[in-house]
């Protein structure tokens, strides 16, 4: 205890591992958040996806952050419903029975492109008359464009740019440029200012209401992450993928890693047979193809990550690190200590564990860290080859996807990029680690 | 000062007591012999690393087993300790044959047997710390009341003169200094109150200064704990001062066994003599003389020579005798046997 102690308050005055260390604690603190941010059933609703989740994101655009690098700034989508602070409602009752509701959103807009679509989702309550409804649309010059008139049913949506009367009436422009568009400009680009959405509607009957509404702008960037072609946030991915890789990396990692040292241990303690047997497994599983037989899991039984993490542990456990650890275990079997250990009548159980694989634990902790990125990378490169958790979205899920749109033919760089960058951050903060850690409990390594 | 000379002074009485009474260990013709194998499974001989020793050991008595290295006389401890198998033979303990004592009787025999080694950094766990080295016997002996254990482990300290305790409970091996670490074996040794202490050349690995603390400690022990004790060395100079009997083993059998002093005054085999002849003093003498030690190197074990062992390499070898037929044991002088043709009552 005391060793590993000190072994650790040297690996402190790495300043690779001290970097390192950070940043697994950002990961780490990431993989906690994630679950409480969106719960495990919320995230896979959320990924299955459909128009009640996502309808207010447009397809494939980029994020946010992609504004900061371009000199024309392209319009963020936006959702506006009615608890929001930029609308109003007033409801007034007609005299001859309904009422009269007018609905205003008002948002800013500074934006050198047209958005894609402006869409109102609306839901009314109503008897038999269908109430009517009247859209203007206020510029922030101030001119008034009379958008629609209709009557709405009792789930109602309307999307601006498929109406060709209104398209009509601005000029031949579709609605999602015509509404923007600067009047006094030659070229058609769009009018920077405060914009205005009145909704003005009638109810015909006492008890009819406009129940809801919601107004929805699909611009050119969308989120923090961007969205995919399921109009999906790409942040559910990539803040669902932290937990899935470091619980994959670490439990494939510890796992073997810990079952290997124990049947190495157990191979070298009682010798003849058994160890034979362990060294012959070992050497059929060494040229066993790996990749292959997960796939061949993957498209034959399931391709349930907690399968996927079953099968990789049991096909790691006799790998070639069962060879260097009865390397190891093979000197201090015949330790002094161990001797003393058995006249004193320690049983052949109490040896292994108490004697033999306390011995080695400084060796097995640098070779745990470093085998958790390689598992992480195990997972995302299933899941880039199609075999990735049916329900559960991941890095290596959004790079399948994005693979399979062609992402980069149509320079959706950054569905690629983003889980690219935290797969690599990933590798890199455990790498890190894991080499200060080699050499602190290697001292072979110290003067390299 | 020399070592011997310490230890003169240290151990003024040489305990002969052991011999008169009852038998505690008793080897009868053992043999620990290890299977040579051809590609892993063809037979290829044996290794006839311990080939046919007898000795009985008295309650109390200190018995020195002194051989060059590769006589047998580790496999020899090895086997009396129950860590190997005898291929032949009996080693009885109080009664028991403890090859047809099965598991409980085998923990219990091991219960009863310290063993101390050579070198006393390799024989602590370097992981665990000096309490946790100290509590392991008791704990796999069943002692299970915690405080028993402390007060036992508090006991084998003081006993070993590590003092005050608590300062070195917490302590790993790596942190204390070689003597320190033997007494630490000693105590581990000492712990489950033992009759029989087998210790292989425990102060071989340690500077002439710790040594004598060491002997003494341990003569202090042995005749406190009314122990019994093996010897196993090759340095004749302390045999002197720690034991009553000598025992010289060549290749895997003993080929002379005495009393110290008799054995001292007159060694009866010629290998025993030149073993003795080869000890060095610290004498400045000795700078200016050349040893005679015998020539040639140990016979192999795995095919022994015909006849005497020792024959090969003898000086005074008897043509036709010797390299023919294997010396009985002679008793040329009371209490004193040798395996040599030299004193066949017959031929003189």
């Amino acid at each position: 205890m005391q060793a590993l102690k000190s072994a650790f308050r040297q690996l402190a005055g790495y300043p690779s591992a001290l970097l390192g260390g950070i940043l697994i604690l950002i990961l780490l603190g990431v993989g906690i958040y994630a679950p409480i941010a969106i719960p495990y059933n919320e995230a896979i609703a959320l990924w299955r996806g459909g128009e009640e989740h996502w309808r207010q994101n447009p397809r494939n655009v980029p994020p946010l952050w992609y504004n900061w690098f371009t000199k024309e700034a392209l319009p963020i989508s936006f959702q506006y419903t009615e608890a929001d602070e930029n609308v109003t409602r007033t409801d007034t009752p007609r005299e001859n029975g309904g009422t009269n509701t007018i609905i205003t959103y008002t948002f800013d807009f500074q934006a050198d492109k047209f958005p894609q679509e402006l869409i109102v989702y609306l839901k009314s309550d109503y008897a038999t008359k269908k109430p009517f409804i009247s859209f203007t649309w206020i510029t922030p010059d101030g001119r008034e464009v009379r958008v629609t008139d209709l009557g709405i049913t009792q789930s109602e949506t309307y999307r601006f740019g498929q109406d060709t009367k209104l398209q009509r009436r601005l000029g031949g422009l579709p609605a999602n440029q015509g509404l923007f568009a600067d009047p006094n400009s030659e070229e058609v680009k769009p009018l920077k200012g405060t914009y205005t959405l009145v909704m003005d509607a009638l109810t015909f009957e006492d008890g009819d209401t406009i129940v809801s509404s919601e107004f929805v702008m699909h611009g050119l960037v969308s989120g923090w992450f961007g969205t995919d072609h399921f109009r999906r946030d790409l942040g559910v991915a990539m803040l669902w993928g932290t937990p899935v890789a470091l619980a994959f990396g670490t439990l494939a990692s510890f796992g073997t890693s810990v079952v290997t040292m124990i049947i190495a241990a157990i191979g070298v303690w009682f010798g003849s047979w058994l160890d034979e047997l362990i060294q012959r497994i070992t050497e059929v599983n060494l040229v066993l193809p790996f990749l292959n037989i997960l796939i061949m899991v993957g498209v034959f039984y399931s391709r349930s990550i907690w399968t996927m993490l079953g099968v990789t542990i049991l096909l790691s456990i006799f790998n070639a690190s069962i060879k260097s650890y009865r390397a190891i275990f093979l000197q201090v079997k015949e330790s002094p200590y161990i001797e003393a250990a058995r006249a004193y009548g320690a049983s052949n159980m109490r040896i292994v564990f108490q004697y033999l694989i306390p011995r080695i634990i400084p060796l097995l902790i640098p070779g745990l860290v470093l085998g958790i990125p390689a598992f992480v990378f195990l997972e995302a490169t299933l899941a880039v080859l199609g075999l990735g958790d049916p329900v559960l979205p991941t890095w290596g899920k959004m790079i399948n996807d994005a693979n399979n749109n062609a992402a980069l033919y149509n320079g959706f760089y950054y569905w690629i990029l983003q889980p690219a960058v935290l797969l690599m951050f990933t590798g890199l903060s455990f790498a890190m680690v894991g080499f200060a850690m080699d050499r602190v409990f290697n001292p072979r390594l110290r003067g390299v | 000062m020399t070592v011997e000379k310490q230890l003169n002074e240290a151990t003024p009485a040489v305990f002969k007591k052991g011999k008169d009474r009852e038998v505690l260990l008793s080897i009868r013709d053992l043999r620990v012999w290890f299977e040579l194998r051809r590609f892993g499974f063809g037979h290829a001989g044996y290794v006839r690393a311990v080939d046919g020793v007898s000795l009985d050991l008295h309650r109390g008595e200190t018995i020195a087993v002194v051989g060059e290295s590769g006589c047998g006389k580790s496999s020899l401890m090895k086997a009396i300790l129950g860590l190997h198998k005898p291929t032949e033979g009996e080693i009885i303990f109080d009664g028991k044959n403890i090859n047809e004592v099965g598991q409980a009787g085998l923990n219990w025999y091991r219960s009863q047997v310290g063993y101390v080694q050579q070198d006393p950094y390799g024989a602590l766990p370097p992981f665990m710390s000096i309490e946790r080295i100290l509590e392991e016997p008791l704990i796999i002996n069943g002692v299970s009341s915690k405080q028993e254990r402390r007060d036992r482990i508090m006991k084998a300290l003081e006993e070993v003169k590590l003092t005050p305790q608590a300062e070195f409970l917490p302590k790993f091996p790596h942190q204390i200094s070689g003597g320190q670490q033997q007494r630490i074996v000693i105590a581990r040794a000492m712990i489950l109150q033992p009759r029989l202490i087998v210790a292989d050349e425990p102060v071989s690995m340690l500077d002439a200064s710790v040594r004598v603390e060491i002997l003494r400690l341990m003569s202090a022990l042995q005749e406190s704990h009314d122990l019994a004790v093996i010897y196993i060395t090759h340095d004749l100079s302390t045999v002197r001062y720690f034991s009553e009997r000598i025992f010289v083993m060549y290749a895997g059998q003993i080929i002379e066994k005495a009393e110290v002093d008799s054995l001292l005054a007159k060694q009866m085999h010629p290998y025993s003599e030149a073993l003795l002849a080869a000890t060095s003093d610290p004498d400045a003498d000795n700078a200016l003389t050349f040893k005679q030690v015998p020539p040639g190197e140990p016979p192999s074990l795995v095919k022994p020579p015909e006849g005497c062992r020792f024959h090969p390499r003898c000086p005074y070898i008897i043509e036709g005798v010797c390299d023919v037929k294997m010396p009985p044991e002679f008793e040329p002088v009371p209490s004193h046997y040798t395996l040599c043709w030299l004193h066949d009552p017959e031929q003189n």
